[in-house]
């Protein structure tokens, strides 16, 4: 739905440091093209629980990290989700891959249309789904707002094929 | 100074926190946090409680690719370890030069009551750490090695891994929070900055 430059671009312009990251097919395109930014840094983890920690531990240091993982991953990753969002209270910032939400030609019936907004939901977590390339402004007003109020704020994205 | 192998944890601590710089982040988790706490304390010391199990080495990482002229210091124990051995490859991926990973090994969950973790007293964290590739990692069975030591390494080029093997405290309850966990943010956060 959106290109890698795309992406870079806004969350050069809303001045992001750190993208921790775990790729699926959709968001792991954009790699490159965050990498190539020279004011945003990538960082690849193994698993994404490891993201939300990496981020807090980026946060209170100063930088300004976001979180970007699959909804899968969101689901593994919970409890150090609760830890940095909820016990230490750090407004962090994600953008989530939504797996089959635009087809499910891979995956018939894939699950995670059943679970994604209502974990979200769950863990409270203000989000914006984004389902067409033109609401691409959508991730840089939802980031500054979530940044006005001090709060944790999520982007999900509709993906495709799984 | 070791029992079985195995060096007093407290002792262990101590000499890491004669040893550790002013501009030292020390990140402390389970049975760690429980002994720092009873040490005089620094601003720039983050008692991870609550925590999210095995991630204060990925708090860690943030806070060391965040503060790259400070050392981080992350005293982790080997059940905490074990619930997220990826960190350590994310650690060294992420070329953390600053970032040291100081495991407490006494085989067991002690927080919880000394259940053995899995493959207790058989798990070869130094070959694990050097696996993930971390360039600096030490292997100390006794306290004096470790007191005599302990500078020599915080001074190495990281990520540095040490693995200490520490004898297992028994019947002490597992560490307090030290207050709400938003306001020590803060104060940390502020610390960093000055």
């Amino acid at each position: 739905m959106f290109s890698g430059e795309q992406v870079a671009t806004v969350l050069e312009e809303i001045g992001i440091t750190h993208v921790v990251t775990v790729p699926d097919s959709t968001i792991g395109q954009w790699q490159s093209a965050i990498e190539a930014r020279r004011r945003t840094r990538l960082v690849r983890v193994c698993r994404e629980g490891e993201a939300w920690e990496v981020a807090a531990g980026l946060t209170l240091g100063g930088a300004s990290p976001i979180v970007m993982i699959q909804c899968t991953g969101l689901f593994e990753s919970g409890d150090a989700l609760r830890n940095v969002v909820h016990d230490w209270k750090l407004p962090i910032f994600s953008i989530i891959g939504y797996r089959s939400y635009l087809n499910q030609d891979t995956l018939p019936g894939d699950t995670c249309l059943v679970f994604t907004e209502p974990v979200l939901d769950a863990w409270k977590i203000d989000y914006k789904l984004l389902t067409r390339p033109e609401q691409i402004d959508t991730i840089g007003k939802h980031y500054a707002d979530c940044r006005a109020a001090r709060c944790a704020g999520a982007i999900v994205v509709a993906e495709g094929k799984a | 100074m070791s029992v079985n192998g195995r060096m007093p944890a407290k002792e262990a601590l101590i000499a890491l926190h004669e040893a550790r710089g002013q501009r030292d982040v020390v990140v402390t988790t389970m049975a760690t946090s429980r002994d720092w706490m009873t040490l005089p304390q620094s601003p720039l010391d983050v008692v991870f409680v609550p925590s999210a199990m095995g991630h204060a080495t990925s708090l860690g990482l943030g806070l060391a690719l965040a503060q790259p002229e400070r050392r981080v210091i992350v005293c982790n124990g080997d059940g905490s370890m074990l619930m997220n051995l990826g960190s350590l490859v994310s650690i060294a991926g992420a070329r953390a030069t600053n970032l040291v990973v100081i495991v407490f090994d006494n085989g067991v969950y002690e927080v919880t009551g000394a259940q053995p973790v899995p493959a207790s007293n058989a798990v070869d964290f130094a070959a694990i750490a050097r696996g993930a590739g971390f360039p600096s990692v030490h292997e100390i069975t006794d306290l004096e090695t470790w007191r005599g030591g302990v500078q020599s390494i915080l001074n190495d080029e990281g990520p540095t891994f040490v693995w200490l093997r520490v004898a297992p405290v028994v019947g002490i309850p597992g560490p307090r929070s030290p207050g709400p966990a938003s306001e020590r943010a803060h104060r940390l956060s502020d610390a960093l900055r000055s």
